[in-house]
Formats: C-alpha cells, sequence, structure tokens
C-alpha cells in the first residue's frame, strides 16, 4: 500500500513535468492516472468526446436512481420496519412507465449517435492525401499514394535504439508507443489511410483522432481523419495478432503543410536524413518561438 | 414420507456407480456443480496470473512461467510467454463460458430444480442427461491438453481468445494445439445442445397437473427460454468451427482470402452464436433473482408475465444483433446503423427486468439474508453493466471502446458481477435444500462482502483504462496505465481471497452438519422446492403435486 501512495505521488509529479513539456512538444497520448478520454486532435474526435458525455449525462443518473430505490427498500421495507408485506404485484400505469420512459431515453440517444456515425463517413472535402497502411506481425508498413511512391516500415522503438534515433525524451517518445519511422501527415488537411493487413487480423488506431479500423488481409478499410495541430500522436494495434499484439504501436507525427512537402520530397530518397532534418526544423522553429 | 424415503433408498445405486452411470437429475446436477467450481477455480487462477502479470509496466511472470511450464529460456522463454498471457486470457474465457458458468447454471441449478419446481420426477431423458454431462470432462480435458501442444511458431496452446478469428486461428498458429480447442468446443457444444433438447421437452411436457406456462416459475420460464437460444445458436457455431478446422486440414479456403474466402464471414458465424450465448449465460440468473427477490420481499413476483416475455424478447432480439461485435471490421455504414438501433432495443427489456426486480421489493417486509444480499448486489451490478451497454451499443462511440478494457469492464459487470453473483446467490439459496446442510451465514455474509468491495476495485478502473484508450489482451502496456492497473491488480488478489473464503464456507457447512429444514426461508418461498423436504427424496413427486 505503502508502495502504491509513492506511486501515486510519482505519477502526480510525473503528470505535472508531463505538463510542462507538453508546452515544447506536444503528444497526444494517455497520460498518468487517466479517467476520460485522450485530448481530442480531430473534429470527429471532439464530436465523440462530446457524445460520450452526453450519454454519461443520462446513463448515470439512470445507475443512480436504481441505487436510490434499492437504498429506499433496503431502508423502508426491512423486516423491522415493515412487518406485513402488501401483495402487490400488478400496477399497469408504472409498467407502462417503466417501458415508454427508457424508450424516450433510447431516442434521445439514438439522434446523436446516428449523426455521429454518419459524420464519421462524411469527410468534409476529398482527401489531399492517400496512406496504405499495411499491417504485419509485428509492425506497419506505409505507402504514401503520391507521384512517386514512397513506402518504408514502422516498427516499436526498442529501448536500446533511443539513443542512436535521437529519441531520449520519454514524455514525446513514450515506452511501446514510440516507433523508429513515425507516419508523417500535413496538418489540416484530410489525410485517408486505406487499411489492410498481410498475415492476420489487426487493428489501425489513434485514439486522439477517433479513428479505429481493423486491418483484414484480402480487405481495404478506409479511415479518415483532419487533425486540427501539430504533434506526435499515438495509437496501438487493436485485435490480438500473435505474441507481440502490445508491441507494434502506431504513430502518426502531424507537421505544418510546407515541413511534410520538405519531409515527403527528402524522405524518398533517404528516410531516416529526412527524419532528422525535420525534427531539427520543427525544434529551431519552437526555440525561435521561445525566444520571441 | 419417512417410508417413502427407505423405499426410495432400496432403489438407489451406491458408490462410483450411483454417479459414473446416473441418470438421477439431482445426482446429475450435483457433478454439474462440482464440476463447475473445480473449473471455476481454474480460470480464477489464470485470471489472477494475468492481473499479477499487468499489476506494474514491463513483463513480470510469464518468461518465467514459461521456462517452468515449457522449459525454454532466454529470448525464448520470453516470446513463449508473451504468447501464453494470450494463452491465458483465452483459456480463462473459454473455461469460464464453457465450463463454469454455463454447467453451474444449466447443469446444475437447472437440472437439479426445473423437474422439482414444475412438479416433475425427473427429466424427460434421464439418459441422455448422463452423457450431456460425462461430455464435458472429455471436453475439458482435451482444452487443458491444447495448452501442452504447439501452435504459433516457437509457442504452445491457443492463443487467439475465446472469439478464435481466423487468420490467426487457422495459417496463424499451424501446430495442433488449435484443433484441440475446435473439438473441446464441438463435444462441448454436443453436451449442450443434449441438455437444451432435454430442458425444452421437460418444460413442455411435464408439468404437474394445473401448472399452465403462464403459472410456470420464472427460473423454469428463464431456463427455457435458454434452453432454445442454446439449440438455434450452438449449431451455427458449430459450422463456424468446422469450417475452420477443414480450413486447417483438409486445404479449403472459407476464411483464407488467397482462396476466395473471407476472414469476415467467420465473425459473423461466430457471433450469431456469440450474443445469443451472453444470454444464455445470463438468463437464468435473471430467473434465480427473481425467486430470491420474491422469497426474502415475501411478496409475490411484480408483473409475472412483464418479467417472462421480456425474457422472451430478450432472448428474441438477442439473434438479430450480432454485428454490434463487428463495428470496426469494416461492415458497411447501413449495417452499423441496424446493428446500433437493434442493439439499443435490448435496454427496454432489461429496464422493465430491473424495475420489476425494485417493484418486487416495494411493499415488501424484508431480510437480508445471504442469498438476498448476493441478488440486490446484482441488481445493481448489472445495471452498470446494462448501462455501459447502452454506450457500446453506439457504433460512432464504440469506435473508441472496441477492443479497449472499457469492453473488458463491461462484460465483467454483466458477466463476471451478474452471472457469478447469480450463480453465488443460488447455491447460497438452494444449498440448504440440496444438502440438508445450514450454512454459516457469517463466513457466507463475509464472502459476499469481500467479494462485492473486491470485483468493484477489479473492474470498476478498467472503464479508465478503456476510455484512456488501453487496448485488451496487452501483455505490457504505456506507463501511462500504471497506475489504474495496479489498484486492479491488488482488488484481483482480494478477489482470490473471497473464493477461499467461499471454500471454506462449503467445507464447515459439511463439518457442522446443521440441519436446514424443509423450508430455511420462511413463508415467502412459495416455489415447489420448499415443499420437499431436504434434501429432497431420490426421487420426488411420486404422487403429482397438483396447481390450482
Amino acid at each position: 500500500m505503502i508502495r502504491a501512495m509513492k506511486r501515486f505521488i510519482a505519477g502526480g509529479i510525473g503528470a505535472a513535468a508531463a505538463l510542462f513539456s507538453a508546452a515544447s512538444a506536444w503528444a497526444a497520448q494517455p497520460s498518468d492516472w487517466e479517467y476520460r478520454f485522450q485530448p481530442a486532435a480531430t473534429d470527429i474526435m471532439h464530436q465523440i468526446t462530446w457524445f460520450e458525455g452526453y450519454t454519461l449525462a443520462f446513463i448515470i443518473p439512470v445507475t443512480l436512481l436504481v441505487l436510490v430505490l434499492l437504498a429506499y427498500c433496503i431502508v423502508r421495507f426491512r423486516a423491522s420496519a415493515n412487518p406485513v408485506p402488501s401483495r402487490t404485484s400488478h400496477n399497469t400505469v408504472i409498467e407502462v412507465i417503466w417501458t415508454v420512459g427508457p424508450v424516450l431515453i433510447l431516442l434521445l440517444l439514438a439522434v446523436p449517435s446516428f449523426q455521429l456515425l454518419t459524420n464519421q463517413y462524411s469527410p468534409p472535402e476529398e482527401a489531399k492525401l492517400t496512406i496504405k497502411a499495411t499491417a504485419n506481425q509485428w509492425n506497419w508498413d506505409y505507402e504514401y499514394q503520391t507521384d512517386d511512391a514512397l513506402s518504408f516500415n514502422s516498427a516499436m522503438l526498442h529501448e536500446g535504439d533511443r539513443a542512436a534515433s535521437g529519441k531520449e525524451d520519454k514524455s514525446v517518445y513514450p515506452r511501446l508507443l514510440a516507433v523508429d519511422n513515425e507516419m508523417v501527415v500535413p496538418a489540416n488537411t484530410v489525410v485517408r489511410v486505406l487499411v489492410t493487413a498481410s498475415d492476420v487480423i489487426h487493428a489501425f488506431a489513434v485514439p486522439s483522432f477517433g479513428v479505429k479500423s481493423d486491418a483484414v488481409p484480402g480487405r481495404l478499410s478506409e479511415v479518415w481523419f483532419k487533425v486540427e495541430k501539430e504533434g506526435f500522436y499515438y495509437g496501438q494495434c487493436s485485435e490480438l495478432c500473435g505474441k507481440d499484439h502490445a508491441f507494434m504501436p502506431i504513430a502518426v507525427r502531424v507537421v505544418s503543410p510546407e515541413q511534410y512537402e520538405t519531409w515527403v520530397a527528402a524522405a524518398k530518397s533517404d528516410l531516416p536524413a529526412a527524419n532528422k532534418a525535420l525534427t531539427a526544423q520543427i525544434e529551431a522553429a519552437s526555440k525561435l518561438a521561445a525566444a520571441n | 414420507m419417512a417410508h417413502a424415503a427407505t423405499h426410495d433408498e432400496h432403489h438407489a445405486p451406491r458408490g462410483w456407480v450411483r454417479w459414473v452411470y446416473s441418470t438421477n437429475h439431482k445426482d446429475i446436477g450435483t457433478l454439474y456443480l462440482i464440476f463447475a467450481i473445480m473449473s471455476g477455480i481454474i480460470g480464477g487462477f489464470m485470471s489472477i496470473m494475468m492481473r499479477w502479470e499487468l499489476a506494474e509496466p514491463g513483463i513480470q511472470i510469464f518468461h518465467g512461467l514459461a521456462s517452468m511450464v515449457y522449459g525454454v529460456e532466454g529470448d525464448a522463454a520470453l516470446d513463449a510467454g508473451k504468447h501464453m498471457f494470450n494463452v491465458f486470457t483465452t483459456m480463462h474465457a473459454l473455461i469460464m463460458i464453457f465450463f463454469m458458468v454455463m454447467p453451474a447454471l444449466i447443469g446444475g441449478f437447472a437440472n437439479w430444480m426445473i423437474p422439482i419446481m414444475i412438479g416433475a420426477p425427473d427429466m424427460a431423458f434421464p439418459r441422455m442427461n448422463n452423457i450431456s454431462f460425462w461430455l464435458l470432462p472429455p471436453a475439458l480435458i482435451l482444452l487443458l491438453i491444447s495448452f501442452f501442444v504447439p501452435s504459433a511458431p516457437g509457442a504452445h496452446g491457443i492463443g487467439g481468445g475465446w472469439t478464435m478469428y481466423p487468420p490467426f486461428s487457422t495459417s496463424g498458429q499451424p501446430g495442433p494445439a488449435m484443433d484441440f480447442a475446435i473439438l473441446s468446443v464441438h463435444i462441448a457444444g454436443v453436451s449442450s445442445i443434449l441438455g437444451a433438447i432435454n430442458f425444452i421437452t421437460t418444460i413442455f411436457n411435464m408439468r404437474a397437473p394445473g401448472m399452465t406456462m403462464h403459472k410456470m416459475p420464472l427460473f423454469a420460464w428463464s431456463v427455457l427460454i435458454t434452453a432454445f437460444l442454446l439449440l438455434l445458436s450452438l449449431p451455427v457455431l458449430a459450422g463456424g468451427i468446422t469450417m475452420l478446422l477443414t480450413d486447417r486440414n483438409f486445404d479449403t479456403a472459407f476464411f483464407s482470402p488467397e482462396g476466395g474466402g473471407d476472414p469476415i464471414l467467420f465473425q459473423h458465424l461466430f457471433w450469431f452464436f456469440g450474443h445469443p450465448e451472453v444470454y444464455i449465460l445470463i438468463l437464468p440468473g435473471f430467473g434465480i433473482v427473481s425467486h430470491i427477490v420474491s422469497t426474502f420481499s415475501r411478496k409475490p413476483v411484480f408483473g409475472y408475465l412483464g418479467m417472462a416475455y421480456a425474457m422472451v424478447a430478450i432472448g428474441a432480439v438477442g439473434f438479430v444483433v450480432w454485428a454490434h461485435h463487428m463495428f470496426t471490421s469494416g461492415i458497411s455504414l447501413n449495417a452499423q446503423r441496424y446493428f446500433t438501433f437493434a442493439t439499443m432495443v435490448i435496454a427496454v427489456p432489461t429496464g422493465i427486468k430491473i424495475f420489476s426486480w425494485i417493484a418486487t421489493m416495494w411493499g415488501g417486509s424484508i431480510t437480508f439474508r445471504t442469498p438476498m444480499l448476493w441478488a440486490i448486489g446484482f441488481i445493481f451490478l448489472f445495471t452498470v453493466g446494462g448501462v455501459t451497454g447502452v454506450q457500446l451499443a453506439n457504433a460512432g462511440l464504440d469506435r473508441m471502446y472496441h477492443d479497449t478494457y472499457y469492453v473488458v469492464a463491461h462484460f465483467h459487470y454483466v458477466l463476471s458481477l451478474g452471472a457469478v453473483f447469480a450463480i453465488f446467490a443460488a447455491w447460497y439459496y438452494w444449498f440448504p435444500k440440496m444438502t440438508g446442510y445450514m450454512y454459516s451465514p457469517t463466513i457466507a455474509n463475509i464472502h459476499f462482502w469481500v467479494t462485492f468491495i473486491s470485483v468493484n476495485v477489479v473492474f470498476f478502473p478498467q472503464h479508465f483504462l478503456g476510455l484512456a484508450g488501453m487496448p485488451r489482451r496487452y501483455i505490457d502496456y504505456p506507463d501511462a496505465y500504471a497506475g489504474w492497473n495496479m489498484v486492479s491488480s491488488y482488488g484481483s488478489y482480494f478477489a482470490g481471497i473471497g473464493v477461499l473464503i467461499f471454500l471454506f464456507g462449503v467445507f464447515e457447512a459439511f463439518q457442522k452438519k446443521r440441519v436446514a429444514g424443509a423450508n430455511p426461508w420462511g413463508e415467502g418461498a412459495t416455489t415447489l422446492e420448499w415443499q420437499l423436504p431436504s434434501p429432497p427424496p431420490y426421487h420426488q413427486w411420486e404422487q403429482l403435486p397438483r396447481i390450482r
């Protein structure tokens, strides 16, 4: 228990530290003792977050109602308080109420639910960039559908490779979430990801984008997102795929459209150099912003 | 009655013949209950090992377990251990579903009580009842053997989840372990289908004179509906896993895209069975809880017909909602709309049941003896699991929840805290009837409170983990998830202590041999089993009871 408390305090300090470092390098990922969704980075995820709160506004009162009714029965109708039981076993009015009431609640839930679902399948504009994501046991291939083909493999960053790849900051490159080569996409642009798999079923998921799609061999599924803010975004394989299911994260690096253009041109010939150059460019820009 | 009892003794077989050759529904029910307790201990042990593994980030114990069990070392042990964790999640589910909850509720309590409660001397097909039970031990043995048989390269046991999705269950695990598991599920399925036929026949044809369908106890209604769900859904599973078997061994390509098959087809077949299956697990519990709430409130069940037909509705609608387990699999937008709508409909009959239980308590004269504690616990915790089910029904929101710990929390609230609470409620309700002995209420109540608190500590934080995005079936997780995982793990150790208290309570009851009497629960207990002595005679109702 003492260890638990220590961990709790350490977690609090960690969260505070993460808050400070977030100013310099934004990264959407779970935080310690998180009890809600990760922060939304797309309009769709804002809508999902709103709808989740909306459902809670119904289900928490319903649960509390059941709890209060049970508590009332326990106190008011315990044998010592109510020695003679009633024989009531029917009441048409109350039975109609508790049938129609839930129907109304469900209607109130269904309307925004269907709107949300439809919106998830209605990108605001034609996608400017299409990337094919092929899942393998246990890594991802990203294939940019651009004029000159760009494709590379993205696998989990091993702890031993942190120094060599310049990814020592665990708040930006967390254990089990950071990868060797991130998927790089432009901000404020509709990006389409075609999801499939080469061996068994996997799933492409990025919680802060509000997307999740199974990667099924022999099928192409489609997800889209339009990310509002630059930074690192993390997701994890979400369909059991074998021993390293927990070790094939999805990392998306969202950059400005200009930075993306520079990167994609360079990445075709030398991906590691392009990634390093991109990191250097962003760090220089954030230092400049901090100086001003 | 005494004379009748000695007469019965004369016919009762003794020793191992009594149990192995048994055609007596009470003896077979007892066998089922013992079997379920043993399976529950195995499945519970696996869950505690998983929680131990997940107590901290990093890999704690499974590489060690793998080297102990499979004799591998170093990196091979780490790889074998990662797969072994998946084997534990898979086996925990299969054992708890097919070899614990179903044998306890259907084979155990229903076998014991349905003939007595409807005024029948025995089940309709006593010899088929015997084979229904005796198919289960070989099924479990096959499943346990699979643990030690090669599957994926360098690994043993089936690690594809209880859903057994291909291609991971076909080309992904070429070793024979999956074949053992498929045959195990086949045999368990045959056992359940035979049992279902037996219950349907018994309930339709062997009710006492005057007991019309609308006077039948709700437990009999719940088991009748469960039996129909089993009869209609299990053949679909059997077909699906047979296709899996031929894909694996005879080069068919039902589910392999390179041969023109479709992996998603299996998911449709599996969940056409799988969704009714979750109602199969919970419906008998609904019936049991109705009786217990009525007994200890000293009131008849409120809205009996509504209760019975709510279960019929849940069973019927349960067959047309299966693809809500597949919202992220790439099914079309319109399919998602339909399955969202149909799934939400189920909340209505479920709400009727919850409110009718409360209305049964309303105006009653309630005593809080052990079975009632479990029943009230069931009502509240099932409500918590039910409302998260309403959230999960929405395809747009399920996008976030799917395959995360939110789902794990949801289905453990309705099954581990729903079905299992119903099992313990039934155990403490009927234990004096079945054995003739009264357990220690103190020990039983401690068991309740320890379990009630600990399972909430285990599963409530898993909602938070799911919301924060932690995927299920993960042996290791990003460090941010460490806090709630630790809480959940401590809860599971505490729940393990609850199981020990339960076992001690059973031992203590048999040791102290307190005589329970025919009806320990008083005038609220109105169903027929309480008119018989405890334990009931070897053959009951030789003179059929008349129901007015």
